[in-house]
């Protein structure tokens, strides 16, 4: 007998050993960065998920089933993503993920689950193409970009008094998305927009500084990341550029700080996942976060918690319904959508598209040139159009 | 009532008035980030010159002289007695260990191929892996000692200090330090090469590498040397590098790399004088065009086209005058 008549056999006894196993094992992934330049934000995304999954484990091992965490690492890259997307889907025990973090890889990897009717809960992608394709297994707890610009822009322009405004940005996706949606808000506020420029530099921002020399723009907005925006931030200071700085959640690092240095004092930034000590609900949660990790909980770690909690609740009734069965991966993305959760960051409910029905969005202030910034304003708001 | 005449400051300026006043601010910019290119160019410059070589790993060459000079800044900040002594500090550190590198590299990488093949592709290939593999290794090395990948140059306040230049414009006091240091380094380079014997060696080999060895001039020795000054120059343009853009990190050197073999090629590839003028041309164009270009068009045409200007510049030069600005029309080079 040769090997290649072996392997339906083969195929056949390892499903048959899957059904006939007695301790049912249902999983959640979480998938992001756990290498590289961004691993210490993944690595946040990662143990907020797995707090959740820990928490809830007694509350299934009741009902003879076994939760886990599979933890998966996609670089940051949606070649990796892509890859790592492909090998859940064919895991019949993972029946949601949680992630990814950058939506440069959520995007492509979320074609792979749709195939699949694998349920992903995003805790942190902003873009708004993740929604708008209107698949119905992909969701987020987070805001969206077109809400973040224009909310920034309000703020610059009616608090602030911006007049003349500078945009610019990465001329990436994110960078180019949030920076056009606050300038047309901006200017649709009245304020004068003098200038909306795009640059990939990385280290020499000096034609854009001798621009603003002209166009004296009183305020700045830079659509991007912090290892830019920092570093354009702290040129605009050497060469003595008054102007308020103003960025979208890129900057909410403290990387940003760090490169900045002391010019970061008095910057602005607009983020979609408000620090811990924003929530009442979540003096709790920090708590057992440190005590279980040793760190504290930074930036998405608790976007992630209720993104994980937001599957297991789905998950949990389910099982319920139907005791002794493992859940069908088309149920999961329908009960994940309608559902209506009290999270640590509010009620998490979904509309049609997966987008979150009121989502949080921070403007924060480096008061003090060190991260994390303080809390000036909290704006909830719905997806465009609703 | 009568009206008190409006003080030159309240006066609205026309936009033609603040084009003309930022004009010394570009030229001093143009010039600092020709300066950088300058000393980069001379690198691959001087080695083409004996080698018939590019080599590529000269940009990670740079790259590791500004990663020494932040380490420098990182652990001598405390013990300075001033920001002076540290900044030279830095700028020594900075070119020894980036020329003692470009010397391991020609000895560990160059060499051996020179011995086994004569074929010019196979150094080439070699140059683009060295620089793939010195990136990472960089990378891994920083990762392990400080776990960072972006790397600062601290603020220092006395060469952040702005002085007052006449027309009104400003320049801090590391813009001068800075034209000043690479001034004098490609001074005293020309000295070296023109002066000395060993820079009648390194001209000889560049010359014709089988007369001079018949002469009794050691052409590997010439070309260790050759490497340890490119090196050196390399490295302390990634200080000063550093000292001007206050970031740094494991692929800084690519782009900088990248302009200133373009600046060897545009100002004449083997020439000395050549990467010079072509360095400062390089760095004037790129930025009087990245200011000027969105002011004059209104932002249709952005920063980030710059670049298009450049080569265009590169290449009608070079239909123009293959050999570049300053280099000489070879023939027994084929």
């Amino acid at each position: 007998m040769n090997v290649s008549k072996m392997l339906p056999l083969l195929a056949a006894g390892i499903v048959a050993l899957q059904f006939t196993s007695d301790a049912q094992t249902i999983k959640i992934a979480s998938a992001c960065p756990l290498s590289g330049a961004q691993a210490a934000l993944g690595e946040m995304v990662k143990l907020g998920a797995q707090l959740a999954v820990e928490e809830a484990q007694s509350a299934f091992a009741a009902h003879g089933i076994k939760l886990e965490l599979t933890p998966q690492d996609d670089q940051a890259s949606p070649d990796v993503g892509v890859a790592v997307a492909k090998r859940m889907v064919n895991d019949a025990e993972i029946l949601g993920v949680v992630g990814h973090f950058n939506s440069g890889v959520a995007i492509p990897a979320s074609e792979v689950y749709k195939d699949y009717d694998l349920c992903m809960v995003s805790p942190a992608n902003t873009n708004p193409k993740v929604t708008e394709r209107r698949y119905p297994n992909i969701n987020r707890v987070c805001g969206r970009d077109d809400v973040q610009g224009p909310v920034g822009a309000e703020f610059a322009v009616t608090e602030l008094k911006a007049k003349r405004v500078l945009v610019i940005n990465d001329k990436t996706a994110y960078g180019q998305g949030v920076a056009e949606a606050f300038k047309q808000k901006a200017a649709g506020l009245g304020a004068t927009v003098v200038g909306f420029v795009g640059t990939e530099e990385k280290a020499n921002f000096q034609s854009l500084i001798l621009q603003m020399k002209v166009h004296k723009p009183d305020f700045v907005y830079f659509g991007g990341i912090y290892d830019q925006g920092g570093l354009l931030l702290k040129q605009m200071r050497e060469k003595s550029i008054p102007a308020v700085f103003m960025g979208p959640d890129g900057m909410d690092s403290s990387e940003f700080v760090r490169i900045a240095q002391n010019a970061a004092l008095g910057a602005y930034y607009t983020t979609v996942a408000g620090p811990v000590d924003q929530y009442p609900a979540a003096a709790e949660f920090a708590k057992s976060f440190e005590a279980k990790f040793t760190k504290k909980p930074e930036s998405f770690a608790l976007y992630a918690y209720d993104s994980a909690n937001v599957l297991i609740a789905a998950l949990k009734e389910l099982t319920l319904q139907n005791p002794g069965q493992t859940p069908a991966r088309v149920d999961v993305c329908k009960a994940v959508r309608k559902i209506s959760f009290p999270g640590i960051t509010g009620l998490i409910e979904f509309n049609d598209k997966g987008d979150r029905k009121k989502a949080d969005y921070y403007i924060v202030q480096l008061k003090e040139s060190a991260y994390p910034g303080t809390t000036v304003k909290v704006i909830s708001a719905g997806p465009p159009g609703n | 009532m009568t009206l008190r005449p409006l003080r030159p400051a309240e006066r609205p300026r026309p936009l033609g008035e603040a084009l003309l006043q930022i004009l010394p601010g570009v030229i001093i910019e143009g010039l600092l980030l020709g300066c950088v290119y300058a000393m980069i160019a001379l690198g691959y410059s001087m080695v083409y010159g004996v080698l018939g070589l590019i080599n590529f790993a000269h940009s990670e060459v740079f790259m590791i002289g500004a990663i020494a000079g932040a380490e420098v800044f990182r652990y001598g900040q405390p013990a300075a007695p001033n920001t002076f002594v540290l900044l030279a500090a830095a700028i020594l550190v900075g070119g020894s260990v980036a020329g003692l590198v470009a010397v391991g590299i020609e000895r560990l990488a160059y060499r051996p191929l020179r011995r086994r093949t004569s074929n010019r592709l196979v150094p080439l290939i070699t140059a683009i892996g060295v620089s793939f593999f010195l990136q990472d290794l960089v990378r891994l090395i920083e990762g392990l000692w400080h776990n960072e990948f972006y790397l600062n140059y601290p603020s220092c306040t006395p060469i952040e200090h702005p002085v007052k230049l006449p027309l009104g414009t400003e320049v801090q006091v590391k813009a001068i330090i800075v034209i000043a240091v690479a001034m004098l380094m490609m001074i005293g380079l020309t000295l070296l090469v023109k002066r000395t014997r060993m820079g009648k060696a390194i001209r000889a080999v560049a010359h014709d590498a089988q007369t001079a060895s018949l002469m009794g001039v050691n052409p590997d020795q010439v070309i260790s040397r050759t490497f340890l000054l490119g090196g050196f120059l390399g490295g302390v343009a990634g200080v000063l590098f550093g000292i001007m853009f206050t970031q740094v990190n494991p692929f800084v050197g690519f782009v900088p790399g990248l302009k200133a073999f373009t600046a060897a090629v545009l100002g004449g590839i083997g020439s000395i004088p050549g990467a010079m003028v072509g360095g400062l041309v390089l760095g004037m164009i790129e930025t009087v065009g990245g200011t000027y270009l969105p002011l004059f068009t209104n932002g249709a045409v952005g920063s980030e086209y710059t670049d298009i200007l450049a080569f265009a510049v590169l290449v009608l030069l070079l239909l123009v005058r293959p050999q570049g600005l300053m280099g000489k029309a070879s023939s027994d080079r084929a």
